[in-house]
């Protein structure tokens, strides 16, 4: 009885997404009769093979990185996992500039005189995607890590573990747990790339689902085959969505006292290989950043007053898409953890949708009602907001889980339920994960171009639009202070809501 | 789509000239009852607080007794893609910004109504549209930094011999990379499938739109990059760095003709009208060179800014007109895809 409250309010949630990620393909297909041609399988197997490398990679890469992380500890350790996170936050364009002023034809490395393979192909997609992912497979990773309760690791130590059996007994079953699911978003992440894979690919051969729906909208006016198309990028989504799930196996060690975790880390050559692999993970992630970043110098002197609105208005609807997401994710994980099946489906579901599937749907179905660029603002936060309500849920989801194992038996026993559970368990212990869903979504719309681009009206351009427009005006050097600005915004908002989120903790 | 710069100061200047404002005073006294509004649906970079469309309001608006309404939606595919969205619903009552790879597939719509204006355009071809007018242009070029370059090739036969890198633009998503298609398509013919298997090797990576592939350039990342024989002029008048010249091709250029039409749905056709005199008029035609950074289509008569004859000036114009625009769009991208794709 007591739970009622929360399952309304997922199933509101719920609603809410279906009707957005799914309406939009009836509305669009109503306009006649869609098909699929070759080049979209073409698409279909370019998309799936970056995709699946980009995934892979990241995550390959980011164990050794991770588990360097959690069991060391040094100086300024805090603010290096924080501004490891950086790229992630990072707009699309930033990092294919980045990316290119390191490892292009005439980047940094090119100009060192070392033979650099040649980046075009679907090797400079991977890269940039793994630029891009390995912080958030790192940080998905970590948090596995610090999910191993204190005292699993002291036994480990009473019990005489040594470091193989540390591993056998303790992180394996954890990294069981959870990698397919940090595969899984980073698969879904890359899947529907668009700008990376069409800049680094080198040409048509690396044409993805996400850019042959874009040229059925806008240069064939083809709104049935981009339905269509969106289709069948969900169904690739549904496909891996389901094949994760049966790979994934549950996992807990059971509650602990939020105690610092004391690893006693193993000293000698995995002391020098943990700091090698730090040091080299650190300088990939900073390396393009920094270019990005003395690229924009230049350009900050003289910086237009348009581009300070646009960084206040995207401020506010960031902040405002990160709350509804974030609580949006919370409401779908809730009853997930307690077993209930189908709004883990809901909660995956945004991120297998096309942005401009999604943005055209909208603007069909308003349009007749009210001028889409009145109501550019609110429609840019929902559709943000939804798009970004699946990192969210992947960042919570773990913790509530673990909450439900280790508590929820105890408040059943007790009567408690629904919102005073919430209220006294779930938030005071979901503080970390949900300040860092806060930071992570609000930074992910600040970068976003997304929907904005469809609406924008007078008055309501974002900061990325605005980059948009000065890059067509020739003005490249103010619209890479510009970026800079942005990048600076994003990192300010997700440290703030991360920082909030860690008041208490010495971890 | 075509890059407009901030110099709204000296296009106010112009609108103010006695000469200017003369032309106009019979329009102030038309709606005085109630104001008008005036919606012009345009590509983004117009609209934008670098682009004309800023002074052109303000211009307008001092002279029609109305309210000038510009609305951006994405670039110039993106444009007519809005259009078709909205239909015959649409508020819009001219739309600013086709060039005329688009027009065909745009009258198809049927939405357009004839402009019924003779207007002597200085265009470097003939030009005759009963539903679209041209308010600029450029001839397409590919650009490169001539103090790295010393002899760029003059053909794209020369370009694909070579082992030069260029970043183009996709044809599926922006409008200068499907002028790129009608460019080789107009020079090749039948030829044209064999000079892109040629070119393969030379085309570093395509692009979505302009402004990413002439980022890629300037950062140093390819020799050359498919712009306009005008981007130049931006660097010198603006920048004054002159390091940046267009690469004359012997095969001729193709031209990006930019167009506007006036919609048969609208209810201010009057007012329309007299936007599309407008817009050809010396003031905003002067204004449009240094913000678009395009030619106009009627040249004014104090004749091109200072730096212009630097430029470029083709001895041969490509362009084919909108139907067989239309009609070779399709093969051509086929062509395209089947030789890069390799």
């Amino acid at each position: 009885m007591a739970r009622r409250p929360v399952a309304i309010g997922a199933l509101v949630v719920a609603t809410l997404v279906l009707a957005l990620i799914l309406g939009p393909v009836p509305v669009l297909l109503a306009r006649g009769g869609g098909t699929l041609d070759f080049a979209d399988l073409a698409a279909m197997r370019f998309t799936l093979a970056q995709a699946s490398l980009s995934a892979l990679s990241s995550v390959i890469f980011a164990i050794p990185i991770a588990r360097a992380l959690a069991r060391r500890r040094f100086a300024r350790r805090d603010l290096l996992i924080t501004l490891m996170g950086a790229p992630f936050l990072l707009p699309v364009l930033v990092v294919v500039m980045g990316v290119l002023a390191i490892f292009g034809p005439g980047g940094w490395l090119a100009k060192t005189g070392l033979p650099v393979p040649d980046l075009f192909g679907i090797q400079g997609v991977v890269l940039a995607h793994l630029f891009l992912n390995l912080p958030l497979a790192i940080r998905i990773i970590l948090q596995g890590w610090r999910a191993i309760p204190a005292e699993r690791t002291r036994l480990a130590l009473s019990l005489g573990f040594d470091a193989g059996a540390h591993w056998r007994h303790l992180e394996l079953p954890m990294l069981r747990s959870v990698l397919p699911g940090a595969v899984l978003t980073i698969f879904l992440v890359c899947l529907t790339s668009f700008t990376i894979a069409l800049t680094l690919g080198g040409g048509p051969r690396a044409t993805t689902i996400e850019l042959a729906i874009y040229q059925a909208v806008r240069f064939e006016f083809d709104l049935p085959g981009a339905a269509m198309l969106a289709l069948l990028q969900m169904g690739l989504c549904a496909v891996a969505i389901l094949l994760v799930q049966f790979v994934t196996v549950d996992w807990a060690f059971g509650a602990g006292m939020d105690r610092p975790i004391s690893m006693f880390p193993p000293q000698g050559w995995r002391l020098i290989v943990d700091g090698a692999v730090i040091l080299g993970a650190g300088l990939f992630i900073a390396l393009p950043v920094a270019a990005a970043v003395f690229r924009g110098l230049p350009g900050l002197a003289d910086m237009p007053s348009q581009v300070w609105l646009a960084l206040l208005r995207s401020s506010l609807t960031s902040v405002t898409a990160a709350l509804l997401a974030v609580a949006g994710a919370l409401m779908l994980a809730l009853p997930v953890s307690r077993g209930a099946r189908g709004f883990d489906v809901v909660a995956v579901l945004p991120m297998t949708a096309s942005s401009l599937v999604l943005g055209t749907g909208l603007f069909v179905v308003i349009y007749p009602f009210v001028s889409p660029s009145t109501v550019a603002l609110p429609l840019t936060i929902l559709v943000n907001a939804t798009l970004a309500l699946p990192f969210a849920y992947r960042l919570l989801l773990p913790d509530v889980r673990a909450i439900e194992l280790g508590y929820g038996r105890l408040a059943g026993s007790l009567g408690m339920g629904g919102w005073t559970l919430v209220r006294l368990v779930v938030l005071p212990r979901l503080q970390r994960p949900l300040g860092f869903a806060l930071g992570v979504t609000a930074a992910l719309s600040m970068g976003d171009l997304g929907a904005i681009a469809l609406f924008a009206g007078e008055g309501s351009a974002t900061l990325p639009l605005v980059i948009q427009r000065l890059m067509g005006a020739y003005q490249i050097d103010t619209a890479a202070g510009a970026s800079l600005i942005l990048m600076a915004g994003s990192f300010a908002l997700f440290w703030l809501f991360d920082r909030g989120g860690r008041l208490d903790a010495d971890v | 789509m075509v890059p407009p710069v901030l110099r709204l100061s000296q296009m106010e200047r112009v609108m103010k000239t006695p000469i200017f404002a003369a032309g106009f005073l019979c329009v102030a006294t038309v709606a005085a009852a109630e104001t008008p509004t005036l919606n012009v649906l345009t590509y983004d970079s117009f609209v934008s607080e670098w682009g004309p469309g800023p002074a052109i309001e303000k211009a307008f608006e001092a002279t029609c007794a109305c309210d000038l309404v510009f609305t951006g939606a994405g670039d110039g595919a993106a444009l007519l893609a809005r259009l078709q969205l909205e239909g015959s619903a649409s508020d819009a009552d001219v739309v600013l910004g086709l060039d005329t790879s688009l027009t065909a597939q745009a009258t198809a719509t049927g939405l357009f109504a004839p402009h019924g204006q003779t207007v002597a355009t200085t265009l470097p071809v003939p030009f005759d549209d009963a539903n679209f007018l041209p308010y600029d242009w450029g001839w397409f070029a590919f650009v490169y930094d001539n103090t790295k370059l010393a002899s760029p090739p003059t053909s794209f036969a020369e370009l694909a011999a070579s082992d030069l890198k260029i970043v183009i633009q996709d044809p599926r998503s922006s409008t200068p990379g499907l002028g790129l298609l009608l460019w080789v398509k107009a020079a090749y013919g039948d030829g044209a499938s064999a000079l892109w298997t040629d070119l393969a090797d030379n085309v570093l990576t395509v692009t979505p739109g302009w402004s990413e592939a002439y980022g890629m350039f300037t950062d140093g990342q390819a020799d050359m990059v498919l712009s306009y024989t005008t981007s130049p002029a931006y660097h010198l008048i603006a920048e004054s760095d002159a390091t940046k010249s267009a690469a004359p091709f012997t095969d001729g250029h193709y031209l990006q003709v930019e167009v506007m039409g006036k919609l048969a749905g609208s209810d201010q056709p009057a007012l329309a009208d007299t936007f599309l005199a407008f817009m050809l008029t010396d003031g905003v035609q002067t204004g449009l060179i240094t913000t678009n950074w395009m030619y106009p289509a009627k040249t004014p008569a104090a004749g091109l800014p200072k730096g212009f004859e630097t430029l470029l000036q083709p001895e041969k114009s490509l362009l084919l007109s909108a139907t067989e625009a239309q009609s070779a769009r399709g093969p051509a991208l086929d062509e395209w895809r089947a030789a890069l794709s390799q």
